[in-house]
């Protein structure tokens, strides 16, 4: 609604003409064509493929997941997802969603976290792990992101995670700023979200995990970043890395409260 | 064994709106792997639905419908209670069917 | 090849097998390979028995205007019409043009609605055929774009 209104009063002052007026219209029929996708989101699959995951018992120690602990305590899922990334006492360190269910996966199941660490994505143990992913942030939907920052670890990361940001690399010098460091940025017909200050409820760090039209593929926070560092043609960090997780908490605490709206649906 | 589907069916006044998610790669035939070679056609061609065993609906699908299916229709004359069963068979000859209540 | 005449006089076997077996309503549900191998739309809806193309207020396509990828496009059809016995969505300018047929039962609404791959911006028809085997089309244009981030 609020686009029509910018359109209609740009277009009486004679300021908008060709391709800016194509870009605002566009805009608004993307806006659109995402909310008719919005009812029926293939992300459902693998929640359910995630909560089957959550209670089996498998891994050498045929155990199931619940009692890990997501940081609200042992089996706590629901409401998990918003507090993290968080410190854990038990690994001495500030910990992801996927690399604290690495850490699940070893402990409760026995299964080998580095292995499935240098598993590519869509194979074998990551696809689990997507799902379980999936699952555990469907269990937070629509609740506000509410990091812990108190803990001097929580506070070491976020101004790691910001020095990341920044960081220009590569063949094309890109850092994360490049795309993401200012408003009103777009690649094509894709509007780029500022993600130096909190972008608003289900954008961004809100918005993954996401099944991807594009390739029909689900990807959690961790396939999301590792496909920003190619873009950026820059080598990927690997699985749940600190550098990876400390890129987490400065989005995360960014999006301090807003909406998460994952498992979402995006192009 | 197929993955299975995800439905909902919603009593909406009269009629129970029944939208489901299949699980299938629906591959067009069209695309070439990574080698150059033509990935083979394999998608959803039949797909029924019935209503307290009784079909509903008989629908065809093509190659060309999106990977990880969704449909929507709606069952007239069904209430709260009701179940309603959705099979499909792929060009493989798979086959999957799975069951919800009626809400 | 199969050519067209062998197509009907298949599709009538199987027509007559399931009238008999009980299920008179979905006489023509086994899969029709020539109208899913057709090119064009005309050819398509002519293969599932329509006649010639008629634009038709009392036909509804639900579609996008713009979708960001070609790859899942939400397309919907409908009719509040009676005497219907299929409703079809096709897009004109893919490899072949019919992406889906539904079977109208007394059972279910003339409404039905998925998601198709596109590989160009292209029409999409929403068609109707009648009991007597007219064809009522809705049409419209959906714009498909390659999103941004490098593909």
């Amino acid at each position: 609604m609020k686009t029509l209104k910018v359109m209609t009063s740009l277009v009486a002052c004679g300021a908008l003409a060709g391709p800016a007026w194509a870009q605002v219209n566009a805009t608004q029929g993307i806006e659109d064509y995402r909310a008719m996708l919005q009812d029926g989101n293939p992300a459902d699959l693998f929640e359910a493929k995630g909560e089957d995951l959550w209670k089996k018992k498998r891994g050498p120690k045929n155990a199931s997941l619940e009692a890990c602990d997501l940081g609200k305590g042992p089996g706590v899922v629901k409401g998990a997802f918003v507090e993290l990334p968080r410190f854990f006492a038990d690994t001495g360190r500030v910990q992801d969603l996927e690399s604290r269910l690495l850490t699940c996966m070893e402990v409760l199941q026995g299964l080998n976290a580095a292995e499935i660490a240098a598993t590519r994505f869509g194979r074998g143990e990551q696809n689990n792990m997507t799902a379980l992913a999936t699952w555990i942030s469907a269990e937070s939907k629509g609740m506000k992101f509410n990091l812990p920052t108190a803990h001097p670890q929580e506070k070491v990361f976020y101004e790691v995670g910001k020095r990341l940001f920044f960081q220009r690399g590569g063949p094309h010098d890109f850092s994360c700023a490049s795309c993401h460091g200012e408003d009103g940025k777009r690649i094509r017909l894709q509007d780029l979200p500022n993600l130096t200050k909190n972008p608003g409820d289900g954008v961004g760090f809100a918005a993954w995990p996401a099944y991807r039209v594009s390739n029909g593929q689900m990807w959690g926070m961790q396939q999301r970043l590792n496909d920003c560092y190619r873009q950026q043609r820059f080598p990927y960090p690997g699985f749940g890395s600190d550098a990876t997780i400390a890129l987490g908490v400065y989005l995360g605490v960014h999006s301090q409260g807003s909406k998460s709206v994952a498992p979402a649906i995006k192009r | 064994m197929a993955d299975p589907m995800r439905i909902r069916a919603q009593m909406a006044g009269d009629k129970a709106n029944v939208r489901v998610l299949m699980s299938h790669e629906m591959e067009s035939g069209q695309r070439k792997d990574a080698a150059g070679k033509l990935v083979p056609a394999w998608f959803i061609q039949e797909i029924t639905a019935s209503l307290n065993g009784k079909q509903v609906l008989a629908a065809e699908w093509g190659a060309a419908v999106s990977k990880n299916p969704f449909l929507q229709f709606f069952i007239k004359g069904a209430k709260a209670g009701d179940k309603v069963s959705v099979s499909w068979k792929d060009n493989r000859g798979d086959t999957r069917t799975d069951e919800a209540t009626v809400s | 090849m199969q050519n067209r005449r062998e197509t009907l006089k298949q599709t009538a076997t199987v027509a007559a097998l399931l009238a008999a077996a009980g299920f008179p309503q979905f006489a023509q549900a086994a899969f029709n390979k020539a109208a899913f191998d057709a090119k064009g739309v005309q050819e398509a809806i002519t293969a599932v028995g329509g006649g010639a193309l008629a634009e038709s207020k009392d036909v509804t396509i639900t579609a996008p205007d713009i979708a960001e990828n070609g790859a899942v496009v939400p397309v919907g059809v409908s009719t509040t019409l009676a005497g219907v016995k299929q409703l079809l969505i096709l897009v004109e300018k893919n490899p072949a043009a019919l992406i889906a047929t539904f079977h109208v039962s007394d059972a279910v609404e003339g409404n039905f609605s998925t998601r198709a791959k596109m590989g160009q911006s292209s029409d999409v028809y929403a068609v109707a055929i009648t009991n007597d085997g007219r064809a009522l089309f809705a049409k419209k244009e959906v714009k498909v774009t390659l999103g941004g981030c490098g593909g």
